[in-house]
């Protein structure tokens, strides 16, 4: 039995007095132990949603409409304020792009890493600070000691982000979902704390959900992808497959509209219109406007995921058939 | 390669004679707030030091990452800042000391796209107005229907639909704001754009069609880019030089290609290692945090020392100029070859 | 910044403000119709007859249908001098406020934008201005000039004065708005966008700037207008405010006052009424507008 089963998820918002706009149509995906999934999209494609849904934290008057979230065998949506709060920080970790968010500024480091641990253990001050010191060195902060009474402010954000990290592993969870958590960080500094997370997931077998826009960050990291695409998953597989040939026409204009794979001088690929909002969703495949693969069936019918791809006219097919 | 081999210390780029734009020796200091007690007056140095010259029709591209002094850069030539030493030339005439009355004819010249397209468009203005307001202010000769006409030339040129000029922001995405705004850059026909982060805001698929954009454009309109970026697989893409930036020095300036194929900085290589490759393999060994140095209080020497692989005692007490390399890279550091 | 037809559908669905809207629309119209509409002018002293006061409202026993809120010490019909009264309080209001707004929000503007010692000055002269109470200042300003002239002067120019008075106490709370909206607006591109053509600053500022502070200052105008009505009708019932003749809602409920116990209720009662829902209607409408124009509280269907 897989570790997470995401089943059919739902969220949806209200719009005017009478009728919900969904804003995640039907997402189903699953997650073993200590794997690592990248969940790559564009803004309002849905991915933070899933994020948020996955713990039961949508914000009213958002709702989850539909589904069930399985993890190990009990469905999260169903379960009491109590049980929950003793999943999300202690089995299931966070981590979000802003750290300053995460950290409260008016408590020091050392005060929420203690308070994150007896949240959820019974363990003494020394004892937490002995593990909090040991997990700050592990996440590679020089002076862990000295830095246990520093606020969130006096730290560069790099060092922010691996205090969040630390925080995030300090209960030892099973899961981290990470939504963008190097975007706001320089490309060096994304690199270190990039390959940290990878580091710490590798050793400790934790399972990692990535949410990101950088197709990049996702090759370097993960071993499985789903592309999503105005609230539903369009394609998911194992990345190097994915990557090296796509099978759903917007994943292979995604790759194609990378500067790295545009000849110098030349004009980059570029998937013409933008995605619609899902307020104002054309019928059938969202993505039917910007194809050039669209045909009559496209524009009426969603077309469901079937071996990792939705799409009827997949582009490893489109291609055998030319 | 032998000491000798190494040419002269460079003198700044090309000398001024066929350069659009050119800083000499530009510094931007900023003075800390403080306690009106204290006797100490900390000094932020934004820049130290920079001379870049650009050449018409090039998209020279400025790199760096956060606190590198880029955006400063752009600021100060396009005269939203005064430099507090150096000189700026546009054209060969100094700029940086020019009052407003010398300098507005200049500014039709040269024009600014900004990072945030939610931020760069006047919330209460129309479209129309927004793009008029330069042309009003800049070239009071042009009649109405000729400030007309060229709102719509622009418009047109940018992929802006006509009926847009009756529109205000909210009602655009964020794609079709920045389109806006280069289309405000253009409206009194420019020579020399900055262009700071002009697609960083944006979705991947669009950044795209922006880029495009501003390609087509120099191609149509002989333009000029000062292209400001933290990505460098756009600079590769995009800029035919690179000057890349730290800590308000530049540390390497070369032609891209050069520049892609054989960096010669350690900043720029460990830059270029940073970047996620599609076949990955780049994150495998974890680095510890590199440190970056106070701004304000700057060590004497290479201001890269703490980060650096190859530094030695020389590096912490001596700084290493801009020198020309043979294969037309400048370099500052004192091992580079 | 939420579109027209989304103000009017939020108006429309919400009965608080549909309520609050309405009666103000009522006091607003009573007042500018009053000379039409009074069933007597108070003020026409050829109208009154002392023989008419003191009486009751209609639907007593005593009352008289010419007077249906009944009448005052000087046989002057309550509901007449309601409808003048209300007019004057109005103006006065509405004046100050103007006289408020405009000198704050060009301060304001100003510190804002300049900064450095510009702005720490003008903010410590607000500071030093807000410490002061406005009612303190009023009583000592308005007790020197009603000494200083005689009633007939005083009577002249009292609108005027609390005007000024009022206006020019209170400039600190809309100054203070707009320079945190400047100060906030200042860093955007869109300035920076208009410094690079070259526009000089003092156009920068009201062309730019000004337009894009202005909806917290609508929102504070509301209720400014409320503050001051009532700071006129304190001044008023101390003796300070409008003159009798030419009454106030304060001024009113001050005549009425020591009426209450020989039985004339009546008097003080119905200004009183009046005034208090003015009050509220402009309170309600004003946190209405406050939360409708926060961009952070906005629905997505706006």
């Amino acid at each position: 039995m897989a570790m997470l089963d995401i089943r059919d998820l739902h969220v949806a918002f209200p719009s005017g007095k009478t009728t919900e706009v969904e804003a995640l149509r039907g997402v189903s995906v699953r997650l073993e132990k200590g794997e690592r999934l990248g969940v790559v999209g564009e803004s309002g494609a849905g991915k933070s949603m899933l994020a948020f849904a996955i713990l039961n934290l949508i914000a009213e008057p958002g709702r989850v409409s539909k589904g069930e979230v399985v993890f190990h065998g009990e469905n999260l949506l169903e379960m009491s304020g109590r049980d929950i709060r003793g999943i999300r920080g202690n089995r299931i970790s966070m981590i979000f792009q802003d750290p300053m968010v995460t950290l409260n500024p008016v408590l020091s480091i050392g005060t929420q890493m203690i308070e994150t641990l007896k949240a959820h253990r019974r363990i003494s001050d020394a004892e937490a600070r002995k593990l909090y010191i040991a997990r700050l060195r592990e996440v590679a902060i020089p002076s862990a000691e000295s830095r246990m009474d520093a606020y969130p402010h006096e730290l560069s954000g790099g060092l922010r982000q691996r205090v969040v990290i630390a925080i995030a592993l300090l209960t030892e969870p099973e899961l981290i979902i990470a939504d963008e958590p190097t975007t706001a960080l320089d490309v060096t500094i994304q690199a270190e704390i990039m390959a940290l997370i990878l580091k710490l997931c590798r050793e400790n077998d934790v399972a990692l959900i990535l949410i990101t826009h950088d197709l990049g960050v996702v090759a370097e990291v993960t071993e499985r992808i789903m592309i999503m695409y105005a609230g539903l998953c369009v394609e998911t597989g194992p990345t190097r497959q994915i990557i090296k040939a796509p099978r759903h026409p917007y994943t292979a204009g995604l790759l194609k509209a990378l500067p790295q794979f545009a000849g110098r001088g030349h004009r980059l690929y570029q998937i013409p219109g933008s995605m619609p909002p899902i307020t104002a969703l054309p019928p059938g495949c969202a993505y039917h406007p910007r194809c050039e693969w669209a045909s009559a069936e496209c524009k009426v019918k969603i077309p469901p995921l079937e071996e990792g791809c939705a799409c009827f006219h997949p582009l490893d097919q489109t291609e055998a058939a030319s | 390669m032998t000491d000798a081999a190494v040419t002269d210390r460079a003198a700044p780029d090309a000398p001024a004679t066929d350069a659009i734009v050119e800083t000499r020796g530009v510094e931007v200091r900023f003075a800390l707030p403080t306690h009106f007690l204290s006797r100490e007056k900390p000094v932020l140095h934004a820049l130290n030091t920079v001379d870049i010259a650009i050449r018409p029709g090039e998209s020279f591209c400025v790199v760096g990452e956060s606190g590198c002094g880029k955006t400063t850069l752009g600021r100060a030539i396009i005269g939203l800042l005064k430099p507090s030493a150096g000189e700026i030339y546009f054209n060969g005439q100094r700029i940086d000391t020019m009052d407003e009355a010398t300098r507005k004819p200049i500014r039709r010249d040269m024009q600014m796209v900004f990072q945030n397209p939610y931020a760069s468009l006047n919330p209460r203005r129309n479209v129309f107005e927004t793009l008029a307001e330069p042309i009003r202010h800049l070239m009071p000769e042009k009649s109405q229907s000729e400030t007309r006409a060229q709102v719509e030339e622009v418009l047109d040129a940018t992929g802006c639909d006509p009926s847009w000029q009756r529109k205000l922001p909210h009602e655009f995405s964020g794609g079709q704001r920045q389109r806006i705004a280069i289309a405000r850059a253009l409206v009194t026909n420019p020579a020399f754009i900055v262009a700071d982060e002009p697609i960083s805001a944006l979705d991947v698929s669009i950044q795209a069609q922006i880029l495009n954009l501003m390609s087509d454009l120099q191609d149509e309109r002989g333009l000029t880019y000062l292209f400001i970026t933290h990505d460098l697989s756009v600079v590769e893409h995009f800029g035919t030089r690179v000057a890349v930036m730290y800590l308000g020095r530049v540390m390497e300036l070369a032609e891209t290609e050069t520049l892609f194929a054989a960096p010669k900085h350690p900043y720029t290589q460990l830059l270029l290692d940073a970047i996620p490759r599609i076949e990955g393999g780049s994150f495998d060994n974890p680095k510890p945090p590199g440190e970056l140095p106070d701004p304000v209080n700057m060590p004497p020497g290479c201001p890269f020392t703490p980060r650096c692989a190859i530094a030695e005692e020389r590096c912490r007490t001596e700084r290493p100029e801009l020198r020309r390399l043979e294969n037309g890279a400048q370099v500052a550091c004192h091992f580079a070859d | 910044m939420i579109s027209l037809k989304g103000f009017i559908r939020r108006f429309l669905s919400d009965p608080v403000a549909i309520a609050a809207g309405f009666v103000l629309l009522l006091l607003i119209l009573m007042a500018v119709l009053a000379p039409l509409i009074a069933p007597q002018n108070p003020y026409d002293l050829m109208q009154l007859d002392i023989m008419d006061s003191e009486m009751p409202p209609v639907w007593r026993e005593g009352g008289d249908p010419r007077f249906l809120l009944g009448t005052d010490a000087q046989g002057r019909g309550v509901l007449s001098t309601i409808m003048y009264g209300t007019g004057i309080s109005l103006m006065i209001g509405i004046g100050a406020v103007i006289v408020q707004g405009v000198l704050g929000t060009t301060l304001g503007l100003i510190a804002g934008y300049k900064g450095g010692w510009i702005d720490a000055f003008l903010m410590r002269l607000a500071d030093i201005q807000m410490s002061l109470s406005t009612l303190m200042i009023a009583i000592i300003v308005l007790a020197i000039f009603q000494a200083g002239f005689d009633a007939n002067t005083y009577a002249d120019y009292a609108i005027i004065m609390l005007i000024f008075i009022i206006g020019i106490a209170e400039w600190p709370k809309f100054a203070r708005t707009v320079r945190s909206s400047v100060l906030g607006e200042k860093n955007k591109e869109y300035v920076d966008a208009a410094r690079v053509i070259g526009l000089p600053a003092r156009k920068i500022m009201v062309t730019h700037i000004l337009p894009n502070t202005l909806t917290p200052v609508l929102v504070i105008s509301t209720i400014q207008v409320a503050e001051a009505i009532m700071t006129e009708a304190a001044l008023s019932f101390l003796g300070l405010g409008m003159p009798t003749d030419r009454p106030s809602l304060g001024s009113l409920i001050r005549s009425g006052f020591e009426f209450i116990f020989s039985g004339s209720w009546w008097i003080t009662l119905y200004p009183a009424i009046v005034l208090v829902v003015l009050i509220l209607a402009l309170n309600l409408l004003g946190d209405w507008l406050r939360d409708v124009l926060n961009p952070k509280l906005r629905r997505g269907d706006d």
